[in-house]
């Protein structure tokens, strides 16, 4: 393969990877203050990018207006969520909530096939379609946007959990639910702001990918399931990890369907996932299970 | 041990007669018949489902794919090759035992969230492969022509014929999953979903016992497998996917972990819903999400769970009843 082919493939790859590792993100986000996995995570992803369209479409406010408009109703969705849904059922088990997030994700999927419908919709490209030529290879300039964007956010969070109060107050949660309560955290508002957080960066990774790949109301499932397995990929439970498991994951699946087979491109992606799963449980960035018995 | 055993024959007897009733209380009413031959198929799957998560504590998000083995191998035994039915059912049910216990040995060592995961990976390789196979399985558009049921030379050609056969199935499927959760076997089953550790430490086989009731309740998805492709004769990939899977997991919670009985009426509830939804087209979807979320808010033990507190109220007495 020459370097060409191989920084096309990286390229794709990176793209992709990086609405996954934000979906992993938003997994990773709530798992770690609630011990929940959110199956409607998906459903983040897929508002980000089709309530960007709906909004060109309603109120033609300008892209950015519009990509900005989308991620806050779908943080809004994350906190209307977490009350309605989530709140009233603290005291029950993890099954039944993993039940209850999945109730939420078909719901807002109906919702959002009744209004508009099964049709495929796209994103105009925030900065032009022309690609950028690089060591042979070609690359969009959509692509650098994602990258960009996705390091940006990543960063974002870094200094939200380990600069803030507030961020450093939700990795107490965390820990230790009881000892935070103790400090003086409100374990309930940190829960509201993890659902409201991760829907944030689910969002993000939806509007930044749809003019690239186009959008419908179910393209939320297997971005999910993608974001779901890049978190096991890097260690449940750790952000950074999860974002960094969407990038293998995509950059993956590029090499994948580019030097096997693209039909099964997803089975190859899940069949390294099982691999590693097999060979380190934990995860590749997740530090073993110690347990207590 | 045998008053256990009559214990039990009583209630899946009345509930035998109760089958036997149904077509006659919906006095041959062929749309019902055809909702509740579904509900039947999927009703084993759910079941060896409850034994596997609702008694052993052991997740997967794969059945349906296990499902699908059975379907699409007793189609292209009987349909490509043409070799009688006992051959593919035979070869259904036996690939899926086979293929439940190659998977079963390795990802059955993982715990909680990452075996969801290692089972839900081992469902979408299955799906895709469904998919893009298409010179065995026929792909996206399916697999068409699959021989209708047959014994001698009596053939299962209406709802009503398959409303028994499926039925009576249940309820031997029914028999054998109580019998077996009363045994020796349910109790170290219950015992390792306590906690697997504490099983060990009393000489339970751990890993042996998970093995034997992954591999039982693909058995069981194997029956339904091939009851679905040859009462159907029409198998196409959507129908084993990750949503399905997730229906199932839905079905044993709604209707009740760990009890079979919970199992089926979540089963037929589940599986009956979106027909009567039907008139409302789009909002159907909907619906299901809206009652899947207020199931779990306002009946977290599931159906059965929501029974036993009833008729604990009806004794006056409160508190948990099993």
């Amino acid at each position: 393969m020459d370097l060409g082919t191989f920084l096309q493939f990286l390229a794709a790859g990176l793209t992709v990877g990086s609405t996954y590792g934000l979906a992993a993100l938003g997994f990773t986000i709530i798992f770690n203050t609630t011990g929940i996995i959110n199956f409607a995570q998906g459903e983040f992803v897929m508002l980000g990018g089709l309530l960007a369209v709906v909004f060109m479409h309603w109120l033609d406010p300008g892209l950015p207006a519009a990509v900005i408009l989308a991620v806050l109703a779908t943080t809004l969705v994350g906190l209307v969520m977490e009350r309605l849904t989530i709140r009233p059922v603290q005291h029950t088990s993890v099954i039944n909530l993993i039940i209850v997030t999945i109730g939420v994700s078909i719901t807002i999927r109906g919702l959002m096939m009744l209004l508009w419908g099964k049709d495929t919709y796209v994103l105009p490209a925030f900065s032009g379609t022309t690609p950028i030529p690089l060591l042979g290879a070609t690359i969009a300039p959509q692509s650098l946007w994602i990258l960009g964007i996705t390091l940006l956010v990543l960063a974002a969070m870094r200094y939200f959990f380990s600069r803030t109060i507030f961020g450093r107050a939700m990795l107490a949660c965390s820990f230790e639910p009881k000892a935070a309560r103790l400090m003086g955290i409100s374990v309930e508002r940190m829960v509201m702001a993890s659902f409201m957080l991760s829907a944030f960066v689910g969002a993000v990774g939806g509007a930044i990918l749809t003019p690239l790949t186009m959008t419908s109301y179910d393209v939320g499932v297997l971005l999910g399931l993608k974001g779901f397995a890049a978190c096991i990929l890097g260690g449940l439970g750790n952000p950074f990890g999860a974002a960094a498991g969407g990038l293998l994951l995509g950059v993956l699946e590029a090499f994948g369907a580019g030097l096997i087979s693209s039909a099964y491109k997803d089975a190859i992606a899940f069949v390294v996932i099982l691999a590693i799963l097999l060979w380190r449980p934990s995860g590749l960035f997740g530090a073993p299970d110690t347990e207590r018995v | 041990m045998k008053s256990s055993t009559l214990r039990q024959l009583t209630p899946v007897a009345a509930f035998y007669v109760l089958v036997l009733a149904t077509p006659t209380l919906l006095s041959h009413d062929y749309y019902y018949l055809s909702i509740l031959n579904m509900a039947g198929i999927i009703a084993i799957i759910v079941m060896g489902l409850n034994l596997l998560l609702g008694f052993a504590g052991q997740i997967s998000l794969g059945h349906a794919a296990l499902f699908g083995i059975s379907a699409y191998t007793t189609a292209v035994m009987t349909a490509t090759y043409g070799l009688p039915l006992a051959v593919g059912m035979i070869s259904g049910v036996g690939l899926t035992a086979v293929v439940a216990l190659v998977v079963g040995m390795p990802v059955l060592k993982l715990k909680g969230y990452y075996l969801a995961m290692a089972t839900l990976g081992f469902g979408l390789i299955v799906y895709i492969f469904f998919n893009e196979a298409i010179s065995l399985t026929g792909g996206p558009s399916g697999f068409v022509g699959i021989p209708q049921f047959q014994v001698g030379s009596f053939v299962f050609d209406s709802d009503l014929s398959y409303f028994f056969l499926v039925w009576t199935t249940v309820t031997v499927v029914l028999l054998i999953s109580l019998n077996l959760i009363h045994s020796r076997i349910g109790r170290a089953l219950m015992a390792l979903h306590a906690s697997d550790k504490a099983a060990q430490s009393m000489g339970i086989n751990v890993a042996r016992y998970k093995l034997f009731i992954f591999v039982l309740s693909a058995v069981f998805a194997g029956i339904a497998g091939v009851l679905y492709a040859h009462y159907l004769s029409f198998v196409a990939p959507s129908s084993f996917g990750f949503h399905f899977s997730v229906q199932l997991i839905t079905m044993v919670v709604l209707g009740g972990m760990a009890s079979l009985w919970g199992g089926i009426a979540g089963t037929v509830f589940l599986t009956a819903m979106p027909e009567f939804l039907r008139a409302y087209e789009n909002m159907e979807v909907i619906i299901y999400g809206l009652i899947l979320i207020l199931c779990m808010m306002y009946l977290p033990q599931g159906m059965a769970g929501g029974v036993s507190k009833l008729i604990a109220l009806i004794r006056g007495r409160f508190g948990h009843v099993r």
